[in-house]
């Protein structure tokens, strides 16, 4: 379909730095990484960035604007929480926290999700048919339903928000693998390691995959924003990481009665939020670009 | 074609089933037992316990309970909330136009804004319209609706005071349901104002709902417009020297529409997702709201119901798009 | 079919256009900004101000009741009453021509008379009577908690309109129980009529009384719809409709009764009370509250079946801390579990200190020198002792922790919050009660009484025997002066048993619009309407 590079040249470059070539072409997507390497950076050294402890309060600075308001302290950069804790302090250790969420739920729905896929691509028949419906009745459920009605049955808490969007994840994992597997399946080289007696095992993982890494980067750098938000959303239901945690959403939770008196408590968590989201969202992009130009959507 | 329908209708069945298995275990995976947790009574006297535990038939062995759930089901009987003691269903039903109309005006503005928006800027790639779309798009896609819900209604509704806070519609207005649907509602009363009064409440909720799909739809316009446009027939029917307008309208448009009507029925979810955080911030009376606060409440049999009856809308939505599109795109009806 | 409904549709339509929004609404609804959906609409069941503010206050009466914004004893459905000389009779005289109110399935044949009474009675009392498990799940909490059926011998119907009360025992604050919520009339008619047609249960759904407002519909956690009772037996209501819309965030309540979209709002945010102070359409009503809000631990849980855990929390807290930043400083530090504004408070009692050392060193000796993880339950909904349960949680979670007490923070939904808590399934939980009564009584019996641990309204589940004897003999004394030496010395046993941390009594705030005429505080923290009228 696609017609060949014209004029390639006769030493082609590593792949890798062919992929950063096409990938730095992309700007949004430089942006979204550089915001993500902060956001890395944020998280690795909060305790030396932060200005002050997470929970700490402050009980003769309660609900102070942003330091650049009337009545701001240079002391609280952001301004401070109801409870008289330093807003951009816990903004940075939710960086963690969201970090955290990201890295947990989707390594537990990647993990779980290519096995099942290459499962269900491998064995076809009935494995398939019990796997991908499976897959199916998770997909009909909109996610954050499905996450809510985990977290109903789990009970509410930070490592129950981990594992239900884990779980709400999975299936788009499951899927691509699978496809990928069918369609690997077919192709000469597979069918002729398969003749020369290579294992199931040995023929998923050394042959397969690798053949569908690529679509998985690209889907798990996507899951790493629909997890910060699903994440945050939980957080906001009051379903998520319970107080003092400085998790992004549950710092919205009772936001809603500030929208009147203190703007800042509503405007900065959101803004973190949109930002790490959209970060993610700019990466996946460009990687999805850099790695296959068929898949661009 | 009627054997595509069946095909497809087919499929439907063991993922229904599936979601009945999933709602049915729901009551034994919560910590705690199930008979508390279908009554909502806590710390009964054993004899009331038994006589609970036989009355939901949780003494029966699994599968039995399973297949007795299934037949009720089946009879519309998806049981009694814990808190009101009305039937779910009934509730669901009383519900729905609302999350109904709330989602139908946020597709609505979607599609609306975000097809020209799209088209527009595949027919500019590459400029500055081109990008500032897409980079709005992105924006909305990332959007934590829940915030921007916040913010809206910060600025809307506190700072400038144009659009109420919450509700669907001014409070004296006492109008009969007749549809359910508010906007319909309020016109049928006949009642002065119950329109406008309706119709204000509905905008910002329509605005933080709709967002997400109509990022989504603007970049999935575009993309299938770009696809469409390198393909050979509309390169020969511009060298036919057919109007632009013309290409572009007839032959481009329609055929890139197909891949977006895919992604409308896809939206469904995010729609009902969406609704769960608009309707409980704009205290919307709908599906949304009813489910989280049952969650809250612990009222599993709402919970389960609830959750049944939202995917089985789901599926049926998908169902309907993809029998639309084997009835637009024969080739899909023939390969599957 | 399809011609008409378009008919219809084009002429709506031009009614629109042509009219303005106001001329349609001519008749008189108040719209008042509730904090919280009702439990049901059957006092009987439930003690919540929310309930009861929904429930018994528009929709019933009771025999007796407490004047307009005080807690005076005034007659309302008895228009006299006789108390025997050994304390142990009470006869009352019923009021003639009360009319019930009537619904879609049910119109009264008659006026209120003895068999109401008796009906509403021992429904309650009466295990074996058919009413009194029509609704499952309930039971008649308050009516346990005050221990009614151990103080009650029995009810007899002297004739129609005469009823008497045998007690068991003198009870002095006997009258004054009886204006209580969970003593609202029904009607015994409509029951029968409902048993009748095989659904028992609607009278606890649709509820028929004798007050101001006719319920007319309720859609859950939205809207309350009540209409004047225009047969009213103390005079029609001078508004013709009273809407409750249930608005559970109270910065929406605010934005609301700013836009006008209602006239009187429940419990506003301390934050917001500057505010509502500058703006010209809103008169800021202010009373001392008769109430109190505390921490309780449930002493048959461990740690907290150790006296000295529980008086080392009790220094661990910094309440005028909490004063500030909940209250805004709208309130003051409580120190026992009566407000200081009713008779019989402890003056000569001292609080313990804010003491961190000595807390550390209790809590050590008590063989918790490593620290400790409890679970502190915070209240879901503001109260009006309590604005803000979570953002005092998270206080008191951070002044605990400086002790080496972890605490975490758990919440549910106020029903569900209620339900659980009455089973005893909390370690430590936030709680508060306001008096509707103005009776000590009111306070100690309910909320730490031993009858009150199996009602569930005494979350500590603390039962004392040396306190239990002062407040019951409390009870029996018939002079003030009496009564308030036994209550003292109460105070005195709470304080060192330290089954709470008293926080605060809190001065309660009602925002209403200008345009609401004679609207009254009243201190059980309920809002009357029955004498309310709006100015245009």
């Amino acid at each position: 379909m696609n017609a060949p590079h014209p004029a390639e040249k006769s030493e082609p470059p590593h792949p890798l730095l062919e992929l950063w070539r096409y990938f730095c072409m992309n700007r949004g997507a430089l942006a979204g990484l550089g915001i993500v390497c902060l956001l890395l950076f944020l998280a690795a050294f909060a305790e030396t960035i932060a200005p002050h402890a997470a929970a700490e309060q402050y009980r003769d600075a309660i609900l102070l604007p942003p330091a650049w308001q009337e009545g701001g302290s240079s002391r609280f950069i952001l301004g401070t929480d109801p409870v008289g804790r330093d807003i951009l302090s816990r903004l940075i250790y939710g960086t963690r926290l969201s970090l955290l969420i990201g890295i947990v739920s989707v390594s537990l729905s990647l993990g779980i999700g290519t096995v099942l896929g290459l499962l269900a691509g491998y064995f076809r028949g009935v494995t398939e048919i019990a796997i991908m419906r499976l897959m199916d009745v998770m997909l009909a459920l909109p996610s954050l339903l499905l996450a809510v009605a985990v977290v109903a049955i789990l009970g509410p808490g930070l490592i129950n928000v981990m594992y239900a969007i884990g779980i709400v994840l999975l299936p788009h994992y499951a899927r691509l693998t699978r496809a990928a597997v069918i369609g690997e399946m077919s192709k000469d080289y597979v069918l002729a390691s398969r003749l020369a007696g290579a294992g199931p095992l040995r023929l998923m993982f050394d042959c397969v995959l690798p053949n569908c890494t690529a679509p998985l980067i690209v889907q798990a750098t996507l899951g790493f924003s629909a997890a910060i938000l699903d994440a945050a959303a939980l957080g906001f239901l009051g379903l998520g990481a319970q107080p003092p945690t400085p998790e992004w959403g549950a710092m919205l939770a009772s936001a809603l009665e500030f929208i009147q008196s203190a703007w800042w408590v509503v405007t900065f968590p959101g803004l973190v939020i949109l930002l790490s989201v959209l970060a993610f969202n700019l990466l996946g992009d460009g990687l999805r670009d850099a790695l296959d130009p068929k898949l661009k959507l | 074609m009627l054997g595509f329908f069946l095909r497809r209708a087919g499929l439907v069945v063991p993922t229904f089933l599936g979601i009945t298995l999933l709602v049915f275990s729901l009551i034994h995976l919560i910590p705690g037992n199930a008979v508390e947790a279908l009554s909502g009574e806590r710390g009964m006297d054993p004899a009331r316990y038994a006589r609970l535990m036989n009355e939901f038939g949780l003494d029966q062995p699994l599968y039995q309970q399973y297949l007795q759930y299934l037949w009720k089901i089946m009879q519309g009987d998806l049981g009694r909330s814990i808190i009101t003691h009305e039937p779910v269903l009934g509730e669901f039903l009383s519900l729905f136009p609302a999350t109904l109309e709330l989602s139908c005006c946020a597709m609505l503005l979607a599609l609306i804004l975000g097809l020209p928006a799209g088209v527009l800027a595949a027919l500019k790639r590459n400029t500055l319209l081109d990008y500032s779309v897409m980079g709005v798009s992105l924006t909305g896609y990332s959007m934590p609706i829940f915030w921007w819900a916040l913010l809206l209604i910060l600025l809307f509704s506190v700072t400038l005071g144009w659009t109420p806070v919450s509700g669907r519609i001014d409070i004296l207005f006492d109008l009969p349901p007749i549809t359910g649907l508010m906007l319909i509602d309020s016109l049928l009363s006949g009642e002065s104002g119950a329109f406008k009064s309706a119709l204000s409440h509905l905008i910002l909720p329509t605005i933080a709902l709709g967002t997400i799909p109509l990022a989504v739809i603007a970049r999935m316009t575009r993309s299938a417009m770009l696809e469409v446009l390198r393909e050979d027939y509309v390169r020969t029917a511009r060298a036919k020297g057919l109007s632009r307008l013309r290409v572009i309208g007839i032959h481009a448009l329609r055929n890139a529409l197909i891949p977006v009507i895919t992604v409308i029925g896809l939206q469904v979810g995010t729609l009902l997702a969406g609704a769960i955080l608009t309707e409980t911030i704009f205290s919307w009376p709908g599906v949304g709201k009813w489910l989280v606060e049952a969650i809250h409440r612990r009222d599993y049999p709402v919970v389960q119901g609830g959750i049944l009856l939202t995917a089985s809308i789901v599926i049926l939505v998908n169902l309907g798009v993809d029998i639309l599109y084997g009835i637009i795109n024969p080739r899909i009806r023939r390969s599957s | 079919m399809k011609r008409q409904a378009i008919q219809v549709l084009f002429t709506s339509l031009l009614a629109i256009l042509g009219t303005s929004a106001d001329e349609a609404l001519a008749a008189k609804t108040l719209v008042f900004c509730s904090e919280g959906s009702p439990e049901g609409f059957n006092p009987q069941f439930f003690s919540t101000g929310t309930t009861n503010d929904a429930s018994s206050v528009p929709i019933y009466n009771r025999l007796v009741e407490f004047a307009s914004g005080t807690t005076n004893v005034v007659p309302a459905l008895a228009e006299s009453w006789q108390e025997s000389a050994d304390g142990l009779s009470y006869t009352f005289k019923l009021r003639k021509g009360v009319k019930f109110h009537s619904n879609v399935k049910f119109t009264p044949t008659r006026d209120f008379n003895a068999d109401d009474v008796l009906f509403s009675y021992y429904r309650m009392a009466d295990p074996g009577h058919p009413f009194h498990k029509v609704t499952p799940g309930q039971t008649f909490a308050y009516f346990e908690d005050m221990g009614m059926d151990k103080i009650v011998d029995k009810l007899e119907k002297v004739d129609d309109y005469t009823v008497r009360f045998k007690l068991k025992h003198p009870e002095a604050p006997f009258i004054a129980n009886l204006g209580m919520d969970f003593a609202s009339i029904l009607s015994a008619e409509y029951a029968d009529k409902m048993k009748s047609t095989g659904t028992p249960e609607v009278i606890d759904r649709e509820p028929i009384g004798t007050g101001a407002f006719q319920f007319a519909s309720y859609q859950k956690d939205a809207i309350i719809r009540y209409k004047a009772f225009d047969a009213y037996w103390n005079g029609r209501p001078k508004i013709d409709n009273l809407v409750y819309a249930i608005t559970p965030d109270a910065a929406v309540r605010y934005a609301k009764l700013k836009a006008g979209e209602c006239h009187v709002m429940a419990f506003p945010k301390p934050a917001d009370i500057a505010l509502m102070k500058t703006d010209p359409a809103i008169t800021l009503l202010s009373q001392e509250g008769l109430n109190v809000g505390y921490i309780a631990f449930n002493v048959e849980k461990k740690p907290f079946d150790d006296k000295r855990v529980r008086q080392a929390l009790n220094m661990a807290v910094d309440k005028e801390n909490i004063l500030k930043a909940v209250y805004q400083g709208a309130g003051q530090a409580a120190l026992n579990p009566i407000p200081p504004t009713l008779w019989s408070y402890n003056k000569k009692i001292k609080d313990y200190p804010y003491d961190l050392a000595k807390a550390k060193d209790l809590m050590a000796k008590a063989g918790y020198k490593d620290g400790i993880e409890v679970d502190l339950w915070y209240l879901p909904v503001t109260r009006p002792y309590n604005p803000d349960g979570k953002r005092m949680a998270e206080l008191i979670q951070a002044d605990w922790a400086k002790i080496g007490v972890k605490a975490k923070l758990v919440t549910f939904e106020w029903g569900e919050y209620r339900k659980r808590s009455k089973g005893g399934e909390q370690q430590s939980m936030m709680f508060g009660w306001s008096g509707d009564n103005g009776d000590p009584d009111n306070f100690f019996i309910p909320l730490l009484g031993c009858e009150a641990v199996k009602g569930g309204g005494n979350v500590s589940r603390w039962c004392n025997k040396a306190f239990e004897d002062l407040v019951q003999k409390a009870k029996t004394a018939t002079k003030q002066a009496e009564r308030a030496k036994y209550y003292e010395k109460a105070q005195e046993i709470v304080k060192e048993e330290a089954p709470w941390v008293p926080i605060a009594h809190s001065v309660r705030f009602t925002p209403v619009r200008k345009e609401v005429i004679g609207f009254k505080m009243d201190p059980t923290a309920h809002h009357y309407f029955s004498k309310v009228d709006l100015s245009k």
